[in-house]
Formats: structure tokens, sequence, C-alpha cells
């Protein structure tokens, strides 16, 4: 592996992870008999304290692992979760796979493109909502449903999910 | 009202604490099993071959089977994980017995893992399952504090770790070798088979991948005995059931049911149609099941009796669609969500699921063409068994069936050029979602 390493362009990085992460990172290493296995609870470290996986993160986590950087960089842009790009302080996604679909998932993302002023994948202008429409949240019997950051929003309305929106400070 | 085993503990106040839970009786088997007065691993293995439990996950093979596959002269660790990366579209199951029930769930992991002599257990949550990660996570704490899990468990001599991993949003970790590879912290593209995971699993290693339904459906098998744990299903088929319904119906929720419970029964205990709207087709089992038609909704909800209509049990979360349901746009729907999450490793796969949802978008937008009807099929049936994984088969059994089973909605959208159905209105349900039956 190391003679492949050599020939790795690395991307320079002055960031560092906090203690607090460390910890946390060391803590899920010792899980796994692989250090390769440590990568998705890393990078989900990296997020947390990042806001999101920059080329510069992915360096960062290569780094602290001990794993080529090209590694980290397929995996973090392969997994859905792990955002590439800056977010809103609130990812809100709307579920319009099929059973929320027979509620009137469309609908609802009708009604929260125009209380937002934003297109699906866009981010308001003060950097407070980010748009999204994804698969199956697994929450079929209460759909219409909504994930805003990691909090589930069930048995929606337009107004109930437009009012929620309005209640986050 | 049919007896409750995995969901018995739900309505409990603060079910997923660990006083509640042994209230409740949870861990009596697995401590009676660490004094040595319960089952020997091979008589567990006999005992949940003899129930006649099968994967719950969608797969339905035999699940004593599965664990006896492990190669005995392996010198290698051998691990349990158990997937709980619950995304098949129409299915909410699992979530609600880690988020209700953990303590349950965990002790099924204690004696399978004691079954198959492993002493490391990984739990693989998908990653947006944050309340049943905490709780999970909470639970599993509260077993080590407890000393029912850790090294030499109640002097047994017995040592049995179990972790978490949270996937980060793809599908196809639900795969089990997708899931393995993901574990392994690479993208989860699913592995050529074999060698099957039960020899060449995680960390190359020995490995049983088992879904989380399944697990928490053995401490029951051996506190019962398997003959009257099988005994609790109808219709020729074993034990009981986490059934799910969503869509068009009144009651949409989780119902706990025996085994083999036939689908209109199902509909009927769920209220029915809503609205006083007529049927029109079930996806029985999530997105990947061929669909049912408004006729053919008499048949067992079990992995035999089910097939003889042409389609599979899957998770048994089954979807309605009412009159109003337009079949183009339902399988756009489904086919945007392939196409979505098709990992990229096979051809047919990732080519055949883009072009067949560019295709229905056109049909379902009033720019079909002839051409378009006729080649649907061909792509789905060309997609059908040149892949790695069975994702690519979930792709095609819909397109297959939606095609063969409404062809005439099909038709008339590209014959008038346009879509006569209305946009569902937002309808969430009137009541709040059944939990347990």
């Amino acid at each position: 592996m190391s003679s492949l390493r050599q020939y790795e362009q690395k991307t320079p990085t002055n960031l560092q992870f906090t203690p607090e992460s460390l910890a946390e990172i060391a803590k899920h290493r010792k899980k796994y008999p692989d250090r390769g296995a440590a990568l998705l609870p890393t990078l989900y470290v990296a997020q947390a304290q990042f806001g999101f996986i920059s080329p510069e993160v992915m360096a960062l986590v290569a780094k602290t692992l001990d794993l080529p950087e090209t590694r980290v960089r397929e995996v973090a842009t392969w997994y859905t979760m792990f955002h590439k790009k800056p977010i809103g302080r609130y990812n809100v996604q709307v579920c319009s796979n099929i059973s929320c679909h027979l509620c009137g998932a469309d609908a609802l993302v009708e009604a929260l493109k125009t209380h937002l002023g934003i297109k699906v994948g866009e981010t308001t202008k003060d950097g407070k909502f980010t748009l999204s429409e994804v698969e199956c949240l697994a929450s079929c019997g209460s759909a219409p449903c909504m994930q805003v950051n990691m909090t589930y929003h069930e048995h929606l309305t337009a107004e109930k999910a437009i009012q929620i929106l309005k209640n986050l400070p | 009202m049919a007896e409750k085993l995995l969901s018995k503990n739900w309505h409990r106040e603060n079910s997923w604490t660990i006083a509640s839970a042994r209230a409740a009786g949870v861990y009596k088997q697995w401590e009676k099993h660490l004094k040595g007065e319960g089952r020997k691993p091979q008589e567990i293995i006999d005992a949940v071959k003899a129930s006649g439990l099968r994967g719950m996950g969608g797969a339905g093979f035999s699940t004593g089977m599965k664990w006896s596959f492990l190669p005995k002269d392996n010198p290698k660790p051998r691990y349990l994980v158990i997937n709980a990366d619950e995304g098949e579209p129409g299915t909410f199951k699992d979530r609600y017995i880690m988020e209700r029930d953990p303590h349950m769930f965990i002790e099924g992991c204690m004696l399978s893992c004691y079954a198959i002599n492993s002493h490391t257990c990984y739990v693989y949550l998908r990653g947006e399952f944050d309340l049943a990660y905490t709780r999970l996570e909470a639970a599993i704490q509260e077993a080590y504090a407890a000393g029912l899990l850790g090294k030499n468990i109640l002097g047994s001599g017995f040592d049995l770790d179990i972790h978490t991993h949270r996937g980060a949003g793809a599908y196809i970790c639900g795969e089990e070798t997708g899931l393995i590879e993901s574990l392994e912290g690479k993208k989860g593209q699913p592995r050529l088979k074999p060698p099957f995971p039960a020899v060449v699993g995680v960390f190359a290693c020995p490995t049983i991948v088992n879904n989380v339904e399944t697990v928490a459906h053995v401490p029951h098998i051996l506190e019962r005995g398997p003959e009257a744990w099988k005994a609790l299903g109808v219709n020729g088929a074993a034990g009981t059931k986490l059934y799910g319904i969503s869509g068009h119906v009144e009651r949409p929720g989780i119902y706990e049911l025996p085994m083999g419970t036939k689908l209109k029964d199902l509909i009927e205990l769920a209220g029915g149609v809503r609205d006083g709207k007529k049927l029109k087709a079930v996806i029985p089992g999530g997105a990947s099941c061929p669909i049912l038609r408004a006729d053919e909704i008499d048949v067992p909800m079990d992995f035999d009796g089910i097939k003889k209509a042409g389609t599979m049990l899957g998770t048994a979360c089954a979807t309605v669609m009412n009159e109003d349901t337009c079949m183009v746009r339902a399988l756009w729907r489904l086919l945007k969500f392939y196409a979505h999450e098709s990992c990229g490793q096979c051809t047919p796969c990732r080519e055949g699921t883009h072009w067949l949802e560019k295709m229905l978008w056109r049909i379902e937008n009033g720019e079909g063409r002839q051409a378009d009807l006729d080649i649907i099929d061909e792509i789905a049936t060309n997609i059908m068994g040149n892949t790695i994984c069975a994702l690519g088969d979930a792709a095609a059994f819909p397109t297959k069936s939606y095609f063969a089973k409404f062809k005439d909605e099909f038709v008339e959208h590209v014959k008038t050029g346009k879509c006569k159905f209305p946009k569902h209105p937002i309808a969430p349900p009137k009541q709040p979602v059944v939990i347990g039956g």
C-alpha cells in the first residue's frame, strides 16, 4: 500500500480535529479489528465538527486513520448522508417515495418550495434551510413525513410542516 | 385477537428502558442459557430450524439452516451482523422494534451469538434512524452496566460485545454483501457469491447476516419451544409476523398477526380503503414485489402462500393504492428510486434503471412514444438475472408486473398524450398510526 501512496496527490490541510472529536474517533476505532472500518463513523464525527466534508476534511480523515486519501474520497462521495458542500442550518428532507407519494408528498414539496422560496436542492439566502427530496424514511404508516436534520416529523399537512419550520430558532 | 410476541411491550411506559424490559421478562432466557440451564448451542440451532423461522428481511431463508452453514473447522472469529438498514420503500417494522423494545432485540442478538459461538455482533443501522440509534445504543450500554454483555458474562465464561454501526444513506447496504462492504468502511457495492458470507464475510471471517425481526423471534422460540411457536402461524405458516400497511387505508400501521394471515384480512383490519374509494392495487411487501390487482388479494401473506399469486412476501409491509392512483406515475416513482440507489457496479442495472425512469417520466408527462411501450418490458427482461445483486431484479419485477397488469393505462397515456388521474392531495391518516395492532 505504501508504494501506491507515494504517487498520491496530497490535499494540503491545516484543519485539526478537536480533542473531543479525537476521543470519539478513538472510541469507534476500538470497535473494529480493522482501522478502515472506522471510516464511516469518523466521517460522521468530521461532519459534526466541520459541517460538511470538503476535500480538506477528507485529507484530515485520511491522515487520522492512516488511509489513502483516494479511499476516503471514494467513500465520502458515494454516500448521500455526507454533505460535500455547505448546507443550511436545517436540512429539510421530505420523503417522496411510494407511501408518502400516495399520501400527497408531491403537493407537500410544492408547498414547502413556495414557503421557502427555493427549489429542491437549494438553500435559503440566509443559510437557514436546505430543501431536499429523499427516498423512503421508513415512516410509511405515518406518511407524509419529513426529517429536519435528524428529527422525524410525521402525519404532515402543508400547514403543519410550515408551522414546524416557522417554530425553528 | 391473535397473540403478540414482538410487539407485546410496545405500549408499556418507557418500554425502551431496561427496567421496563426486565419487568416484562426480557433477558430471562439469556440468563437461563448462561447458567447452563437452557439449550446447548447446537440445540438452539436445531430448535430454530424446527420452528420454521425464516429470514424476515425479505429473502425468507431458513434461519437455522443459514446458521448451520458456518464452517466448523475455521479458526477465525465468527461475526453476527444484524441488518437494520431498513430501506425497502413501504417498510417500517424494524424501526419500531428498535425504538420500542430494543432490549428484546438485544436478547435475540445475544442468544443468536451464543448459538453460533460468536463473540462480536455488529448492528448495521441505516443512518437516518436517529431515534432507533439513540435508544438502541442506550439499551446496549444498560445491558453492559447490568453485566449482561462484556467479558465472562455472569461467570459463564462467555464473552460478547454488541456494537452499533451507522450507514450513511444507501439502500444497497441492505443487501448482505453490500452491507458487509459498508461495515468494512468501503462503498457498499455488493460482492459476487460464492463465497457466501457464512464462509467469507466481514473482515474475511465467517459471518451470519440476520434481519432485526428474525433475531427478535429467537428468545420466544426458546421460551415456548419450537413447536408451540410454530403453531402460532395460520394457513401452514410458522409463528407471528409484524405486518405493515400504508397508503390509502383508514388505519395504517404495524399489526402483529399470525404468519399466513390473508392480505384481504390485513386490509380489512386496517379499516379498508379510506374515503369511500375503491381498491385498485396492492404492493404486498415493499417496492420490489410484483404488484397485485384488487381481485388478487385473497392470498395468505407468508413466503410460500403468496408465491402462488405470482409475487413475494418481501418485508410483509403492504402499500395500498386506491382507484385514483396512476400506475405510470407510481411505477415512475419506484424507478426513480432504483435509478438513484443503483450502486453503479453492473451496467444493466446502472443504465437500465435510468432508461426506464426517463421513459416512464415521458409517458406520464404526455411525451411518451409508441417505441417506449415496445421496449419497457424488454429492458426489464435484460436487467433481470444479469446483475451481481438483486437490486436489478427488484427494479425489473415491478416494471414487468405493473406493465403487464395495467397495460391499458400505459397505452392510454401515450395515445392521449396526458395523464387522466388527479394528483394525490396531502392526506395524512385521520387517526394516529397503529403500532403493534
